[in-house]
């Protein structure tokens, strides 16, 4: 096992002198002294009598206060119980998330009527159950303050309600009458088969009306280019899973680009290591900026974003295609060349994707994917993707119409063009010049308010309706709560206003109780969610055939690639993060929390650059011992301003090791503004008020597309510095550093017990691995004689997406503290996934990424148990390290002595849990956000787990290994008399990952999976700080990388 | 095993049927008298909608005289179970003293123990006067033979100014204030005996008392979920869409007041919109607000369902003899020491050798060798984790 020393942040690397001070004072934080002014007691500003005098008075006024009257309490029970729910017990129910193009099989969990948690479904070919960060969230913004609530027309840019659907109805119409009667509709992608027929009924009504698709995260370049190359606008499916070698040129394919969720668990499934046989995948990454992807990558290399093109026709040219290679530095060109014989070599097995919106990149990629056989394994046809279909030119076209009038009616459907398009300038002038515009989107975003009637569409969980992702695999949608507020799905004023008669609902039913061959048929497919593999439902989906590659459009391509614009001195990169995505879910405080897994930063979007950057522009050297904490020791950021074109940016700078030089990357999705900045809050939504910039701007159109690369921008240094609220900077493991462990394919296949015998070693003093436990330790021995939980974590198939942080807070009632809190270091979250660097700062292409999920470890010989003053925290005999919340009294003695940092004080009544009012107005000691007022909103708190208490202020928390769950699922097997087995309980967050990194049972069953788990990965197994003796009952997997040794000494 | 017909008649029949009254259904005591074919009997108990539809006369009058009511179904009863219930149901003691008392039926007689805390009371005052008295009285003497000794005295200092009896008094003052704050400290926020005055006068003496209405029959969730429940109103209308007024002996509030009953399940009307003359809902609906007389604090989990199904905890142990109260007070202080105390001498359904007992606990191997080899007379709840904080707090 190689010696690499890994880092959270620069401090930590070079051992600075502020990273010290904070090791040694990292619980310290200063009472309000009475004494410093050097008086005396009495003379000072709170003498003692004061305290005596307010102790007794509080003593008393509490005790009265208390002994008054016990408050009434009222049950109201139903009148006529629906005969399929008992309060108190959960129901299931399937139904999908769609967010733009995207659909995602889900199970909703419905306590007393209303959805609390979202999961994967199991049964969804596509995503198998998995879940992203985004689709763990959606089920907050169900319960977002800011939906608008009932339809509203705009009169003089203010919202006036409009009292019923048949008032709008009669506005719309009113509006529309004596225009030629067609309009435009603008929608994002759209996978549902009803909508698309209730779309074409409506159309067909209206001659000369159009629908336009558009995607904020457009895809049109692949679309594009698959037309040219195989005759098919449409984009295929990736086989991940079937590769050997995968090279991603840009894309983010773990995170954010297409279908994560499907791409990471094909991606983990090659990189689970079977210890008898050891083999995974190789993974190149080529990219521009450190993207979560990229972290995972076996091999990496940065270039510039001009460069990306090039980078791609060099891989043509190296894979043997009829083009000259352009040129690029000469290590990019190594390993280029690496790549590309790596992928010759694996015929038939390797994949290559890119994330470039450009239509000649992807024409070249498709080339290259011909070239290295990918078509047909790693790339088939027969069933399609269809989460994008927008072209970007088709809605130039449509801003182009509207600014020379040829638009009378638009009709706007959840997208938002004005804030996350670049020609949202064109647009929101054509917008005006238009008619009748009505918008069905479910708040006043930047786009709505801009029209003039608007009618707000239900939450996806408030409907009826299906989604088809990938031709053949239908997710159907149902309703899990009324609707909360006055809404319609925009199916049915679509119907409405084309005169029929049927409402949405109701041709939903008929039309899926036809296809599915009856009433039977469409109450499976309800209950199951999914519908797979319909090859043979005539009208559904269109025959599966195969497409052959045509090289036609190839030269053509490769010329224009060489044509391209140089990049400049700087340049830009605009990225997604993996919990703002574009942007759709801006006002969703879970997300906002959501430490990036790269930058660690929340709250914000910022500019990653390199450490040489900084070096250069500010004389920081960040790996010098003296300076590096002149950066990072505060957390002001210097903030620059970036220009390109006619869009101006003022943003703050964090330094990521892995950037290329001279190179900003910048995430989309922040910077949610109205038209008039005051009505951000109630518009849009009180958390996205101030969360970070928009960076939209800054994209372009080529002509054919919208680029997210802009290779020229010009820099200048402000004075000007910026709070960015990153996490992980403090909590240290003290120099202990037997945390991560890593190692390459290569070593491990030679050495396959290196791990194992380093523990071995470690032990001999103790009798062992096996004694370890029992002669370790001067204290008896603690039996679990029932069930003793156990998880356990492979550090290779984690790839960082936070799916399982979302869940967790969601589960079990986490709450949100806010940007201030978390800029006092007081994050709340109970599972973190770390971020450890490893190699040289100034060289991009030498860093590598390891993420390590870390959570309480529930220790059998836990160090906060015995220091706890009040035994509010103690072990149970499953081995669960318990916390009670109401014995605690807020020493933080515990957390002192937690080793691994996972325990979370509640620094502030951050849930409004507290008894007495104004609690939660601290301005003597920090103020919180507004956005953790907002989840106490009475909507907002419907989303709480009501078998989790919300805790109150002053109190320690950490993971509970979901006990809730646990006691649920023993009870459940108790009541069916039987044995308690695997299937009856899952963690939060090992049911939300996408790759399934979390095994977690009971070890002393020897057939569980936790134990066939640990016994199949013995020579991977490990704790974390094992030596301390401390006895974690999570283990980890060490991570495997597969590097090419060679690639790395020829670059 | 012997089928218990009093438990099955509680469960499956009682909601509509009284063995002595005529309620939603006819009183059943004499139905094998009156249906001696003990063959259809069993089938219309089983399934009396085939029977009605075979035509027989006697079933169908009956069917008409009781509003065409249909009858639930039963299905799964077997034989020997009918056969129980029907046992149960003839041999039901006639009411005014005819027949013996069932010995398990009514309250177990209880040893009243007198309280004779006031009677040592008194006895401890009388005491420490006369000890008073008799220290005075020592002092006087001492102080007649000092001065009679010539020993020179001063002046005696009257007992309410003498240190000793001043700090004697002030800590016994101490320590029964204390006591008594501690304990009103204690029971602050515990509401035992908590018996407030409900919208509507439902007295449990008559439902699951005298009518021996089953507990799950309206608190269905509690065998299902973590709460019981309070029934919806559709399930008084149940029964009570034909049982229109009360008969019984009369209901007399906490206050002694006589309580008109029928006017109350007027009142149920009310809330249901329902008009009895037209045996139909005629006006919206509206909710009753009960007050809740069991709470607990939100840091606690109590779980019905755990208690009385894997646990096989009867309601009354917690909710007190429930067929006495005609209001429903809380009998049990529901503190965590009376939780704990309970979990700690509790025996957990162990599975045996012969198959009885929850196969749950088959894992916990190590009990099973002990209660073998005799090192462990029995399991408790205790030795399982239930006294452990997270059984009850997360």
């Amino acid at each position: 096992m190689s010696e690499k020393k890994y880092w959270k942040s620069f401090g930590e690397l070079n051992l600075s002198e502020s990273y010290k001070k904070d090791q040694e004072n990292e619980f310290r934080e200063d009472l309000p002294s009475v004494l410093d002014d050097g008086k005396g007691m009495m003379d000072s500003k709170h003498p003692r009598r004061d305290f005596l005098k307010y102790l007794g008075f509080s003593t008393a006024a509490a005790t009265l206060a208390a002994s008054c009257e016990m408050p009434v309490r009222h049950v109201v029970p139903y009148l006529v119980k629906p005969d399929n729910m008992v309060p108190g017990v959960a129901d299931y129910y399937a139904t999908t998330f769609i967010s733009g193009g995207d659909a995602v099989s889900i199970v909703a969990k419905v306590r007393d009527g209303r959805p609390i948690k979202l999961e994967g479904n199991e049964l969804s070919g596509v995503t198998k159950g998995g879940t992203s960060a985004r689709v763990q969230a959606s089920i907050l913004d169900l319960y977002d303050t800011a939906r608008l609530r009932y339809p509203v027309q705009m009169v003089n840019n203010v919202p006036q309600e409009v009292t019923s659907f048949e008032a709008f109805d009669k506005l719309v119409s009113d509006s529309m009458a004596g225009q030629k009667g067609t309009f435009v509709l603008l929608t994002p992608t759209i996978t549902s088969v009803t909508t698309k027929l209730v779309i074409a009924d409506c159309l067909s009504k209206y001659p000369g009306s159009r629908h336009v698709q558009y995607d904020a995260d457009s895809f049109s370049g692949m679309l594009l280019a698959n037309e040219a190359s195989f005759g098919k606008r449409s984009i295929p499916s990736y086989h991940f899973e079937n590769a050997k070698v995968i090279v991603s040129l840009g894309a983010d394919f773990l995170g954010t680009w297409l279908s994560p969720i499907e791409f990471a668990r094909q991606y983990a499934t090659g990189r689970k290591i079977d210890e008898k046989a050891p083999a995974m995948n190789r993974h190149y990454q080529f990219e521009s900026l450190l993207s979560m992807t990229g972290a995972n990558a076996d091999v990496r290399y940065t270039h510039k974003p001009s460069e990306s093109a090039a980078v791609a026709l060099a891989l043509l040219a190296a894979v043997g295609g009829a083009v000259s290679a352009p040129s690029l530095p000469e290590n990019l060109k190594a390993g280029v060349s690496v790549a590309a014989r790596d992928l010759l070599a694996n015929k038939g097995k390797s994949l290559v994707v890119s994330g470039s919106n450009s239509k000649e990149v992807q024409t070249i990629v498709n080339a290259i994917n011909e070239a290295v056989g990918a078509n047909g394994t790693t790339i088939t046809w027969e069933a399609e993707n269809l989460t994008r279909q927008g072209i970007d030119s088709e809605f130039a076209k449509l801003v182009s119409d509207m600014n020379q009038g040829a638009i009378s009616t638009l009709l706007i459907y959840d997208v938002n063009p004005v804030y996350d398009n670049p020609n949202s300038k064109n647009f929101k002038a054509g917008l005006a010049k238009v008619k009748t515009t009505v918008s069905f989107s479910g708040r006043l975003d930047e786009t709505t308010e801009l029209c003039k009637y608007i009618l707000p569409s239900p939450h996806f969980l408030e409907r009826w309706g299906d989604a088809q992702p990938r031709t053949g695999s239908v997710s159907m949608m149902q309703p899990v709560i009324a609707p909360l507020f006055r809404t319609r799905p925009f199916e049915d004023s679509l119907m409405i206003w084309s005169g029929n008669k049927t409402s949405y609902d109701n041709f939903f039913k008929q039309y899926w109780t036809a296809k599915l061959g009856g009433y039977n048929g469409y109450e499976k497919a309800l209950q199951d969610g999914v519908v797979d593999q319909m090859t043979t439902l005539a009208g559904v989906v269109a025959p599966l055939t195969g497409a052959k590659y045509n090289a036609g459009s190839l030269a053509a391509a490769a010329s224009a690639i060489s044509s391209m614009k140089k990049g400049g001195t700087y340049e830009m990169i605009l990225y997604q993060q993996v919990s703002m995505g574009t942007g759709a879910q801006s006002n969703n405080p879970w997300l906002l929390e959501l430490p990036d897994p790269i930058t660690r930063g929340t709250w914000d979007n910022y500019a990653m650059v390199s450490p040489n950057f900084i070096k250069e522009q500010y004389g920081i050297n960040l790996s010098d011992h003296n300076q590096s904490d002149k950066f990072e020791s505060h957390p002001e950021r210097q903030v620059v301003r970036l220009k390109s074109g006619n869009s101006e940016l003022l943003i703050p700078v964090v330094a990521v090791p892995g950037m290329p030089d001279a190179v900003f990357a910048i995430a989309v999705g922040y910077g949610r503004e109205s038209a008039d900045p005051k009505n951000t809050g109630a518009y849009i939504g009180l958390a996205a008020v101030g969360a970070g910039k928009n960076v939209y701007p800054f994209a372009w159109d080529n002509g054919t597309t919208v680029e997210w690369i802009v290779p020229e921008v010009s820099f200048e240094k402000t004075t000007e510095v910026y709070k960015v609220a990153q996490v992980q900077i403090h909590g240290s493991y003290e120099g202990r550093t037997s945390v991560i462990k890593e190692l390459a394919l290569s070593e491990f296949v030679k050495e396959p017990e290196e791990i194992l015998d380093d523990r071995k070693k470690e032990m001999s003093k103790f009798g062992g691995i096996e004694n370890f436990e029992k002669e370790g330790t001067l204290y008896p021995y603690a039996d679990k004689p029932g069930i003793h939980w156990g998880m356990q974590i492979d550090l290779n198939s984690c790839v960082g997406c936070g799916a399982c942080v979302v869940a967790c807070h969601a589960e079990n009632n986490v709450s949100i503290v806010g940007k201030n809190e978390v800029l006092r270091y007081h994050d709340m979250h109970w599972l973190r996934i770390d971020r450890y660097f490893t190699g040289n700062l100034a060289d991009p292409n030498s860093i590598e990424t390891v993420f390590q999920p870390m959570l309480c470890q529930h220790c059998d010989n836990a160090p906060c148990e015995n220091v706890c003053p009040v035994s509010a925290t103690n072990h149970s005999t499953e081995g669960l390290n318990q916390m009670a919340y109401n014995r605690c009294i807020g020493t933080r003695y515990c957390a002192n002595n937690c080793p691994f940092k996972v325990r979370r004080f509640n620094w502030e009544d951050y849930t409004g849990a507290d008894s007495f009012p104004n609690n939660q107005d601290q301005n003597g000691v920090g103020k919180l956000n507004e956005s953790v007022l907002m989840m106490n909103d009475d909507l907002t708190r419907m989303v709480l787990n009501p078998d989790v208490v919300v805790r109150s202020r002053g109190v320690m928390e950490k993971c509970s290994f979901c006990v809730q769950r646990l006691q649920d699922g023993k009870l459940k097997a108790k009541k069916e008399n039987r044995v308690f087995t695997d299937g009856d309980v899952k963690t939060a967050c090992q049911q939300a990952c996408p790759t399934e990194a979390i095994v977690f049972g009971n070890i002393n069953n020897t057939k569980s999976a936790i134990v066939k788990a640990r016994q199949e990965n013995e020579h991977r197994l490990y704790h974390v700080l094992e030596e301390l003796h401390v006895l974690p009952n999570i283990s980890y997997l060490a991570k495997v990388r597969n590097p090419e040794s060679e690639a790395k000494e020829k670059a | 095993m012997a089928q218990d017909g009093k438990a099955l008649f509680q469960s499956d029949c009682a909601s509509c049927h009284n063995p002595i009254k005529q309620v939603t259904g006819p009183a059943l005591k004499g139905v094998t008298a009156r249906v001696p074919d003990q063959k259809l009997l069993h089938a219309w108990i089983r399934n009396n909608s085939a029977v009605l539809a075979s035509g027989n006369k006697y079933f169908n009058d009956l069917y008409i005289q009781f509003g065409k009511t249909p009858m639930n179904t039963f299905p799964q009863l077997t034989d020997a179970e009918i056969d129980a219930i029907l046992k149960y149901v003839e041999t039901y003691p006639e009411p005014g003293g005819g027949g013996a008392k069932n010995p398990n039926e009514g309250p177990a007689t209880q040893t009243l123990e007198s309280d004779n805390s006031l009677l040592y009371g008194i006895l401890t005052l009388i005491l420490a006067v006369i000890m008073l008295v008799l220290l005075q009285v020592n002092s006087n003497l001492r102080k007649l033979s000092d001065d009679k000794s010539g020993v020179p005295s001063h002046d005696p200092i009257p007992f309410y100014r003498n240190k000793v009896y001043l700090t004697f008094l002030g800590l016994v003052l101490f320590v029964i204030g204390g006591y008594y704050i501690v304990q009103a400290a204690i029971g602050l926020g515990r509401q035992q005996n908590y018996q407030p005055e409900q919208p509507i006068f439902f007295s449990h003496k008559v439902h699951p008392g005298t009518n021996q209405i089953s507990c799950l029959y309206c608190h269905g969730g509690a065998w299902d979920s973590k709460m019981a429940g309070v029934p919806s109103l559709n399930v008084c209308m149940n029964c009570h869409a034909a049982i229109n007024d009360y008969k019984g002996e009369p209901l007399y509030r906490a206050n002694g007041k006589e309580v008109d009953a029928t006017g109350e399940i007027q009142k149920l009307y009310s809330y249901t919109g329902y008009d009895p003359k037209s045996g139909k809902y005629t006006e919206p609906g509206k909710q009753i607000e009960w007050v809740k007389i069991h709470n607990l604090p939100d840091h606690v989990y109590f779980n019905h369902s755990q208690h009385i199904r894997a646990g096989k905890v009867q309601c009354q142990t917690c909710h007190g003899s429930i067929t006495e109260m005609n209001e429903v007070k809380q009998f049990s202080e529901l503190s965590m020491g009376w939780c704990i105390n309970c979990h700690r001498t509790t025996k957990v359904n162990f599975p045996d050798s012969a198959g009885n007992g929850n196969k749950f606990y088959s894992i916990y191997e190590k009990f099973h060798q002990n209660l073998s080899t005799g090192k462990m007379d029995s399991v408790t709840v205790e030795n399982i984790g239930g006294t452990e904080c997270q059984k009850c707090h997360y």
